[in-house]
């Protein structure tokens, strides 16, 4: 946004995508690289920065303060785990981590004026198939390979089946673009009655959208970010148990 | 004209899809009425109840979810607009 277009405030809503940064080709294809890929790979590169701080020159008895913080991290996770799934799934500890962690970042993103990464449904749909893969593996495991295809006799297990990464990634997506909309629009809309009333500086749009940001970015990106963990969890601990 | 009609009538489509809102919002004010009445009862088991709670909440407004993804598909991507 340039300078006079800031001060008079916008005169449309600009709602879409992520904005295509550059493209280009392989072997004919056109790969685009958006916004989204280019923010997550900060996330990605800032949170390996963070844990390598973290657990640099660890003591067998921690002197430091940064090595209590990882320590308790660490802890925080295999108590979830071990609170939800049980003992044996201590494996899991790293996925559903760094999960959670780029999940409630790439939704924390937009606290910086950055679009969420999560508001783009590649994200989130990337994520549940990789759950849903997890899911379907723990099955073959755990009925052989005769016992999974078994299930499909009944036509409907297949479309249970299909529903599990789409309903999850949907919701995700959904809550976190649903928030961004409602944020741009009722920034527009206090726009708008600013420029009615005819001041130059559009007042309005100073603190108020920072309440409803309070909501939908910090409650909900947290929320979603702990329902997309919980529900990873609960649904692998089921394929895992044999009844 | 035809853009008018096909651009109003996505509009009054995106609307209607969000009557679905109603069903969520009954199911979660019962669900979280529940919750209140439990942790009054024991007030001891406040934490879990509140986590299943939330997770309760969640699964239950993709409903909701799934329909507000339709009002947003026919607002802003028009997909029937191309079929003119």
């Amino acid at each position: 946004m340039k300078v006079p277009e800031f001060l008079s405030g916008s005169h449309e809503v600009q709602i879409g995508g992520p904005k295509i940064v550059f493209h280009f080709d392989v072997f004919g294809i056109r790969i685009n690289v958006t916004e989204t890929i280019i923010i997550s790979w900060a996330i990605l590169i800032a949170l390996t920065l963070l844990v390598l701080f973290l657990t640099h020159n660890m003591q067998k008895k921690p002197v430091k303060k940064r090595q209590i913080i990882a320590e308790y991290l660490v802890g925080m996770v295999d108590n979830l785990i071990k609170n939800t799934m049980g003992k044996k799934f201590k494996s899991f500890g790293p996925y559903i981590a760094a999960l959670f962690a780029s999940s409630i970042f790439g939704s924390l993103v937009s606290l910086a004026g950055l679009r969420s990464v999560t508001a783009d449904y590649s994200t989130t749909l990337c994520w549940a198939l990789m759950t849903f893969i997890m899911i379907e593996t723990a099955k073959i495991k755990t009925s052989g390979i005769g016992g999974y295809l078994k299930q499909f006799i009944n036509p409907l297990n297949i479309v249970s089946e299909v529903s599990t990464p789409v309903s999850m990634s949907f919701r995700h997506f959904g809550n976190v673009a649903g928030g961004m909309i409602i944020t741009s629009l009722v920034y527009f809309a206090l726009t708008g009655l600013s420029n009615a009333i005819g001041l130059a500086v559009p007042v309005f749009t100073v603190g108020i959208p920072a309440v409803l940001s309070l909501y939908f970015d910090l409650f909900s990106g947290f929320m979603q970010a702990f329902i997309f963990i919980m529900l990873t969890m609960i649904y692998i601990e089921s394929a895992c148990s044999t009844e | 004209m035809e853009r008018a009609l096909v651009l109003a009538a996505s509009a009054i489509g995106a609307g209607l899809a969000m009557i679905a809102g109603i069903g969520p919002g009954i199911g979660e004010g019962f669900a979280v009425g529940k919750a209140c009445e439990a942790i009054g009862r024991q007030p001891e088991s406040s934490g879990a109840v509140t986590r299943t709670m939330f997770i309760g909440c969640a699964v239950a407004e993709s409903t909701g979810i799934y329909a507000f993804v339709v009002a947003l598909i026919l607002m802003f991507i028009n997909p029937f607009l191309g079929k003119l």
